[in-house]
């Protein structure tokens, strides 16, 4: 490849595209309010809170995607330049004008009437509390942090790694406060945390600048060690593979069983609830991301193990309430969910997979209008719910539903199981049945693989995990109400399993700690409580662009990822010319098949 | 030999064991929906002659039998619920024709279109035109909100499935919950979580008429009349002009419709846009009959529709609509027909319990719908 020297040339409709992309970005995250709900969040106090940093990313993303460019094998590129910076600066600025236009429309029209964002706190928050703050500021704002995108695309590579993770661990210290501030008790450091953070809240300056540059050196200096690290991790076979994830499990439980007992009541709560949506998450695993069905009426086996311990633990149940310890309700719980598994799995087995997915999700919904409905209120009590489920007596110890750390424990125990199970059926005869009706349903019942009764297999292991966690649920609540069993649920346990990585074990233990952990489920806050109902908007964005961008999620399964890109792997072998068969293959063929 | 004819003994019995254990638990199913559905309306037909009869008191002593003007009552709520679901309907219906997956957040495409009906329909009310010149302001509520859904439903394929267009099936379906889920949090944030109120209805469309012994409100009328001129507006585009036929080709084989010179891009659009003008004209009308809009308004209908689209047969679309009729009055009637006599309380808070039920014994009886469904080849499998 030969480079050509830089000249200054610039693509104005690319600029034009990608400015006004952004400025439509910000106009709509400002409309949305995330910065007005995100400002009380700060990550640099004073300087800076969440909800500039909504605002800010937005130029920086648009800048550095705007100068990037398509380097294609064989043709000739220049240098990055100066080119580039100026392309990133007028994307940029235009990206701020949109926001400059904002403020002047907010303080010339009202029209609050149907946009409840177009509101002088709106204004404030623009003009960074100063009253009388010229607008066009902003065009300025942008245009900066679109240079600063556009550099990161121009200065080499382990430079632009040192200054995103210094970035981003600053970010990921603040976000992590309240839950840092709630361990230092435990390991008696609170001097490090008064050191670090503010009294009301986020870093200080000065512990974020050296924290920030601490990074980023670690990281230009380790020059991506940790990156090949992971990578002969993944290209590890066999046994050996099979020995370090057994290290590494190990190692993540061991930190599991230890840590709780150095934290408080915030952050072990905050655990169990990561962990009932793990659990869950590991279910719905085994159904989409093993045997490839689009349940999306989940919830409907959590509702069930639920509402199962609330009817026989509860002594003042009001139909049948004979008052069972939790564990011994628990073998009814497997029994009834394995049962509703099948019953549900039965008719919808046999339909198309989209079909399927609508159908599961009317039962969901049926049950849950079920338990919510007069007909049924006699026995599950109606919109009141069942009330007064005890805590949960082991024989050697008793966990009541406040114990969080009881609870907490209970949880990874449960959640050991799933991964103990999904990790051996995996490699069974069953999962790789699994794995098979998935790529190809018909080719897999050629083959001999009874896909109606392996399909019903994973509907009912799913079911009886997401009953545990039901179980749980009911015995920390003390209480199980049919709205507390939406179907929104189902899509946040999707939402999960598809960040994470369909398929992959580790990938279901990201997505669970990132989304349920930062951003909360959907009732339960997380680290960042801010952000209220706009999680549920997060939600669906990242869902939409994962599949866009990255179906196979975070922490791929090497095999789902070939399934998904199966054409680029197919490209990619027949340019290096390694697969024989298709070599006497004219591309037109291959296009034909595509 | 003799081992061989074990082999294939163990093998046959095998086969005639296992895959029947299901389809027998089916079969049981199957009978037990039937048997409830035929003792229900028995029992609704014997409390219809006399409530005092056994056979009416045996589930649901409590039995009073229905006077002519609730069944009518309950026909016409039924029907007017029905439309809605069959409008929107023929969005699902166009696009699994044409792309062959469910587009979940067509429901949405309906509530942005009943939102922005809204704000228009407010602000003509606040300057009074609403009431002064009603038809001239519902003319240009119904335009702008048609054109924002088409506008929504045309960015939503540009941005979230067109880059998608030869995945398998089900990626796309879970990027367009996603869509589902941006649009309901994003008109949320929006314009906020409350539910907002349609302005009054003028006194001669709000009075209730009496046609052909049925009383229904002017409203009503006014709703099966758009329909009917925007059904045939549909079928007259599709069955009539040159864009229609190169839709039902592209629906038919995308690559051979290419090969003849189709821009299989361009109706792709089309397609949508054309679903999302219909689920425009759907949303106001359900503003102006139930006169309150919130972001949730679309989850519950854009489901059922997709029932009713499954029910006519997907693809087919004089199917969808009368899917969606079919639909709304199962939905309206039954809980009173079959579930009522059967000793059930509450029964109208089983409505969406039942319009589930009917998309189950839809695809348990007759999986291609009612009127057929209209498919091409690689879309059935």
């Amino acid at each position: 490849m030969t480079t050509l020297p830089s000249t200054l040339i610039l693509d104005w409709k690319r600029i034009f595209k990608w400015g006004s992309i952004c400025a439509a970005a910000l106009l709509f995250v400002s409309l949305v309010g995330m910065p007005i709900k995100l400002d009380p969040k700060s990550i640099i106090s004073p300087l800076l809170s969440l909800g500039y940093v909504s605002l800010f990313w937005l130029p920086l993303i648009f800048g550095y995607v705007a100068s990037s460019r398509v380097v294609l094998e064989g043709v000739e590129t220049s240098k990055p330049g100066l080119s580039d910076l100026l392309t990133g600066v007028l994307t940029g600025a235009i990206g701020g004008a949109g926001l400059t236009l904002l403020m002047l429309g907010i303080e010339n029209f009202d029209i609050r009437d149907p946009l409840i964002n177009w509101s002088p706190q709106l204004l404030e928050v623009l003009a960074f509390g100063a009253r009388d703050l010229n607008s066009a500021v902003w065009i300025g704002i942008g245009g900066a942090l679109g240079l600063v995108g556009a550099a990161l695309n121009v200065i080499p590579e382990s430079l632009r790694r040192g200054v995103s993770y210094g970035f981003f661990t600053v970010l990921a210290v603040a976000i992590f406060e309240p839950a840092l501030d709630d361990m230092s008790e435990g390991f008696r450091l609170e001097w490090l945390v008064e050191l670090i953070f503010q009294k009301r809240g986020g870093l200080k300056l000065w512990p974020a600048i050296i924290l920030a540059s601490l990074i980023g050196l670690i990281s230009v200096v380790s020059k991506g060690k940790v990156k090949k690290a992971v990578a002969q991790y993944r290209k590890q076979e066999g046994s050996q593979k099979k020995q370090t994830s057994v290290v590494l499990f190990g190692i993540v439980a061991a930190l599991g069983v230890v840590l709780p007992i150095f934290m408080g009541t915030y952050v072990n709560s905050l655990l169990a609830n990561v962990g009932i949506f793990l659990l869950l998450a590991l279910g719905l695993n085994i159904v989409v991301g093993l045997a490839g069905i689009l349940d999306l009426g989940y919830v409907a086996f959590f509702a069930v193990g639920a509402y199962t311990t609330a009817v026989l633990t509860s002594e003042i149940s009001p139909f049948f309430a004979p008052g069972l310890t939790w564990v011994l309700s628990l073998v009814f719980v497997v029994l009834l969910a394995a049962l509703t598994g099948l019953i549900i799995g039965a008719p919808v087995i046999r339909m198309r997979g989209d079909y399927l997915a609508i159908v599961t999700l009317g039962f969901g919904e049926i049950i849950r209008l079920l338990f919510l409905s007069d007909f049924l209120k006699p026995y599950f009590g109606g919109a009141q719910g069942i009330l007064g489920i005890p805590g949960i007596d082991l024989g050697f110890v008793y966990i009541s539903g406040t114990d969080t750390r009881g609870i907490f424990y209970l949880v990874l125990f449960f959640c050991g199981l799933a991964v103990y199970v999904s990790w051996r059926l995996q490699a069974s005869r069953l999962g790789r049945s699994w794995m098979a009706i998935r790529e190809d349903e018909q080719v897999a019942e050629a083959m001999g693989i009874n896909t109606v009764n392996s399909k019903l297999m994973a509907f009912v292991v799913g079911a009886v995990l997401a009953s545990f966690a039901g179980a749980i649920m009911a015995a920390r609540v003390g209480s199980v109400f049919p709205n507390s069993f939406m179907i929104l649920i189902s899509i946040v346990i999707l939402v999960v399993v598809i960040v994470g990585g369909m398929g992959s074990i580790p990938g279901v233990f990201v997505g669970a700690f990132v989304l349920i952990g930062i951003l909360g489920g959907p009732k339960q806050p997380g680290l960042l409580q801010e952000f209220g109902s706009l999680k549920l908007l997060v939600y669906g964005m990242l869902l939409v662009y994962m599949m866009l961008q990255r179906p196979e999620g975070l922490v791929p399964s090497a095999r789902r990822t070939q399934e998904l890109h199966q054409e680029e792997f197919l490209q990619d072998s027949w340019l290096k010319g390694t697969d024989d068969e298709d070599e006497e293959q004219p591309i037109e063929g291959e296009e034909a098949q595509i | 030999m003799k081992e061989e004819k074990t082999v294939t003994a163990v093998i046959e019995g095998k086969s005639k064991r296992r895959t029947p254990l299901v389809d027998r638990f089916l079969f049981v199913v199957k009978v037990f929906l039937i048997g409830l559905v035929t003792i229900g309306f028995l029992a609704f037909v014997a409390q219809q002659i006399s409530p005092d009869n056994w056979f009416a008191r045996w589930r649901n002593p409590g039995a009073t039998g229905l006077s002519a003007d609730q069944i009518k009552g309950l026909v016409i709520s039924g029907l007017s619920q029905g439309v809605f679901y069959g409008l929107i309907a023929l969005g699902y219906s166009m696009v699994y024709g044409v792309l062959g997956f469910i587009n979940f957040a067509h429901g949405e495409v309906f509530m942005v279109s009943a939102y922005t009906g809204y704000i228009a329909a407010n602000k003509f009310s606040a300057n009074g035109m609403w009431e002064s010149n009603f038809a001239l302001c519902l003319l240009i509520v119904l335009l702008l909100a048609v054109m924002v859904s088409t506008v929504t439903a045309v960015l939503t394929e540009r941005i979230a499935y067109r880059p998608l267009r030869n995945s398998p099936r089900l990626i796309p379906l879970i990027t367009s919950i996603g869509v589902s889920f941006v649009l309901q949090n994003a008109v949320l944030g929006i314009f906020g979580p409350g539910t907002q109120g349609y302005p009054q209805l003028p006194e001669w469309l709000a009075k209730q008429r009496s046609i052909l012994t049925f009383e229904i409100s002017g409203i009503k009328i006014l709703v099966f009349l758009v329909t009917i001129v925007s059904m045939t507006g549909l079928w007259y585009l599709v069955e009539r002009t040159k864009t229609g036929k190169a839709m039902r080709a592209v629906a038919e084989d995308k690559e051979i419709a290419s090969l003849m010179g189709i821009n299989v891009n361009r109706i792709i659009v089309t397609t949508f846009a054309v679903g999302g003008a219909m689920a425009g004209v759907a949303g106001v009308m359900f503003g102006l009959l139930f006169r309150a809009v919130n972001p949730m308004t679309g989850f519950l209908p854009g489901i059922k529709a997709f029932t009713a689209a499954v029910v006519g047969g997907i693809g087919n679309l004089g199917g969808a609509m009368s899917g969606g009729l079919a639909l709304g009055s199962a939905e309206s009637i039954a809980p009173q027909l079959i579930l009522e006599p059967l000793g059930v309380p509450g029964v109208t808070q089983l409505k969406d319990a039942v319009a589930f039920t009917v998309l189950v014994m839809v695809l348990l009886f007759k999986p291609s719908g009612l009127f057929g469904e209209r498919l091409s080849a690689e879309d059935r499998a």
